[in-house]
């Protein structure tokens, strides 16, 4: 309560949050409004905006507009999928190699530390090519699977200042076994890094999924903002001058990102007293 | 923490002093090695992850490709014929062993296989002509990103006001547009609607690859907008880093006290700047992956002839050796670079200095 009393004092925290809640509850809300399917082709390649098409047409013809509300809703729905899976792997790694030392550190640690090294989006392409159609839980599995070292690091980081604290050694001398200590002595004190940690790994998560459709590799059975990047790329939207097309999937892809960092950003200065510079 | 990052009050160039005799490996040295091995275990693991995960999917590339090459009219005796040589060339009749072992042996000799889409192509042909491009385009633009990304976030945390408060905004803004989606914005304006720079590829159509004049400015000028959208994201990036790291430096205790003893402000920021680099150090070689990800992505906006885009059509035409080819260099390149960054680390950090002075 302490905690979000402070937070909601934090001017950047509120705008980021609120920025993100508008995209999220737009992208949630119209679909039960307006129900045309983003699919359906209504009109002529390249129509520029008119009264009925708000934001004109795409490549095949479909309203950029429901597409567009509908990108989101994929993308914000990628990212929250992928954020909640590279936590859950990253904080459990985390922990446990912070905790524990040792032998089980080491290990843990090389392996975060290999694949932070490796680059995560060659193995989402390695992973996708060899599929012919992708479904979108597919990839925002993929995604959180190849994202969690990020986590990780910085769980294990905290896990081991922790370690030696009084109250941890209290713990021990009441007999709690580890993965007691761990559960309610260990993770109340890291869950705001973890919280922070999932923001950037929401981000991060939807920049992949673009990045992928913009490889070809998007799911082949929804609309994202990156697959509406990538048609306007491949039907020559942004040469023959057809910006409606690409103008609202660049605004929504950064307009998300930029929520998320800034709330990121909120929050690092409410945990973090010594960066807030006074 | 704070005895070790004081540290760096020491003159740089103190180590090589402390050796006592050639017989003993120095310290820098010893930290050297430690790292190569480790990234020679790390490039296994990356052969094995590119020969491994492509088989992990079900379903068989090779009859699905058969079928694409030989498109409608083909007789099934080719068919099997064309199979057949591709089970063959993938030595697919082998177990998964040999295959691997044949493939790190093939790796070796520099022979990535034959691209599909351009077939009798050598991969290697078609890596070597795009790698310059993405080199030529990556290397400037993430060095000169991060180096002034890092002077302005140290400049924003020292002269904060106004100067901070509109620059970061601003900066947070534009580091988190993602790196194509900048570029499409860049394009869009300045090669559409003010019609003044190209619009893609690497160089005009009518001219070829030569070290002209000519040529060089055509490239040159193919070359700003993807450079731009590259180094303003990564200045972007790289500031916001900084300034957090800064701000961080200059609430310590000895920033504190070089400012009681009344140290000159030049002095303080010359600290603060050596102390916060470190970590910005650590940062690049962490994030480099995702950057030359971004880049590899721009490419394909700008139609730029490096690895990105023959990934792209790589992809579009399901050439898997193509595609293999493209993020196996990808990923050696990413492992040379972050093997530099540690080189340098060595010699910049110095708490690995200061073992060495202990010896």
């Amino acid at each position: 309560m302490e905690l979000l009393r402070s937070l909601i004092k934090s001017r950047k925290f509120l705008i980021g949050t609120s920025i993100f809640l508008a995209l999220l509850l737009t992208s949630l809300i119209f679909p039960l409004v307006n129900s045309s399917d983003p699919l359906e082709m209504v009109g002529l390649l390249y129509e520029p905006p008119s009264a009925e098409h708000v934001l004109g047409t795409d490549n095949f013809g479909r309203d950029v507009l429901i597409e567009f509300i509908y990108g989101m809703k994929t993308s914000i729905f990628v990212g929250l999928v992928a954020g909640l899976i590279a936590t859950l792997i990253g904080t459990t790694i985390g922990v446990i190699a912070g905790y524990v030392g040792r032998l089980t550190d080491n290990i843990l640690n090389s392996t975060t530390n290999l694949f932070l090294v490796i680059p995560s989006f060659v193995i989402l392409i390695l992973l996708s090519s060899s599929l012919k159609s992708r479904s979108l839980l597919f990839l925002a599995i993929i995604i959180g699977i190849t994202s969690w070292p990020w986590t990780a690091r910085a769980v294990r980081a905290q896990t081991s200042s922790l370690r030696t604290r009084e109250h941890i050694n209290m713990a021990k001398l009441n007999g709690m076994n580890n993965f007691e200590i761990m559960l309610s002595e260990i993770l109340p004190y890291v869950s705001s890094y973890i919280f922070m940690a999932f923001v950037l790994q929401v981000a991060s998560g939807i920049l992949s999924e673009a990045g992928l459709s913009m490889l070809g590799l998007g799911p082949s059975d929804v609309v994202s903002l990156g697959t509406m990047l990538s048609w306007a790329l491949l039907y020559e939207a942004v040469r023959t001058g057809a910006w409606w097309a690409f103008f609202p999937p660049t605004i929504g892809i950064s307009l998300i990102t930029f929520s998320l960092l800034y709330m990121n950003t909120g929050m690092d200065e409410i945990f973090n007293p010594r960066l807030r510079g006074e | 923490m704070q005895s070790g990052k004081g540290e760096i009050l020491f003159p740089i160039f103190c180590f090589s002093k402390s050796r006592k005799d050639g017989r003993e490996l120095s310290p820098y040295f010893k930290y050297i090695l430690g790292k190569l091995k480790w990234y020679v275990l790390i490039f296994f693991a990356a052969l094995f992850l590119n020969f491994f995960l492509p088989r992990l999917i079900p379903g068989n590339p090779i009859s699905a490709l058969v079928a694409q090459m030989a498109g409608g009219g083909a007789s099934s005796d080719v068919l099997n014929k064309l199979y057949n040589s591709y089970i063959h060339e993938f030595g697919l009749d082998h177990p998964w062993y040999v295959q691997f072992i044949d493939y790190v042996v093939k790796v070796f000799h520099g022979d990535l296989g034959t691209s599909f889409s351009l077939y009798p192509t050598k991969v290697n042909t078609i890596l070597a002509q795009a790698l310059p491009w993405t080199i030529a385009l990556q290397v400037p633009s993430i060095l000169l990103g991060w180096i002034l990304g890092n002077i302005l976030g140290a400049l924003a945390a020292y002269k904060k006001g106004k100067f901070d408060g509109t620059l970061f905004p601003i900066t947070l803004f534009v580091s988190s547009i993602p790196y194509f989606c900048f570029a499409i914005i860049l394009l869009y304006l300045f090669g559409v609607i003010l019609n003044i720079l190209p619009i893609g590829g690497g160089y005009s159509m009518a001219l070829t690859p030569t070290f002209s004049i000519v040529f060089l400015t055509d490239a040159l000028k193919h070359y700003l907008l993807p450079f731009l959208s590259l180094l303003l994201v990564i200045i972007g990036g790289q500031a916001i880093g900084m300034r957090e790291m800064s701000i961080y430096e200059l609430n310590t205790d000895y920033v504190r006290y070089a400012k009681l003893l009344g140290v000159s402000d030049k002095k303080i920021i010359r600290y603060v700047f050596k102390n916060a680099m470190l970590p910005q150090i650590t940062g690049l070689s962490i994030s480099l992956g995702t950057m030359v990800g971004g880049a590899l992505i721009t490419e394909i906006v700008f139609s730029y002839p490096g690895i990105g885009t023959w990934l792209f059509n790589a992809i579009r035409q399901q050439d898997y050796p193509l595609i293999q080819g493209g993020t196996l260099v990808i990923t050696i390149s990413v492992l040379l670079a972050n093997f530099l960054i540690d080189i340098v680390y060595g010699i910049v950090d110095p708490r690995i200095r200061a073992s060495q002075l202990e010896e």
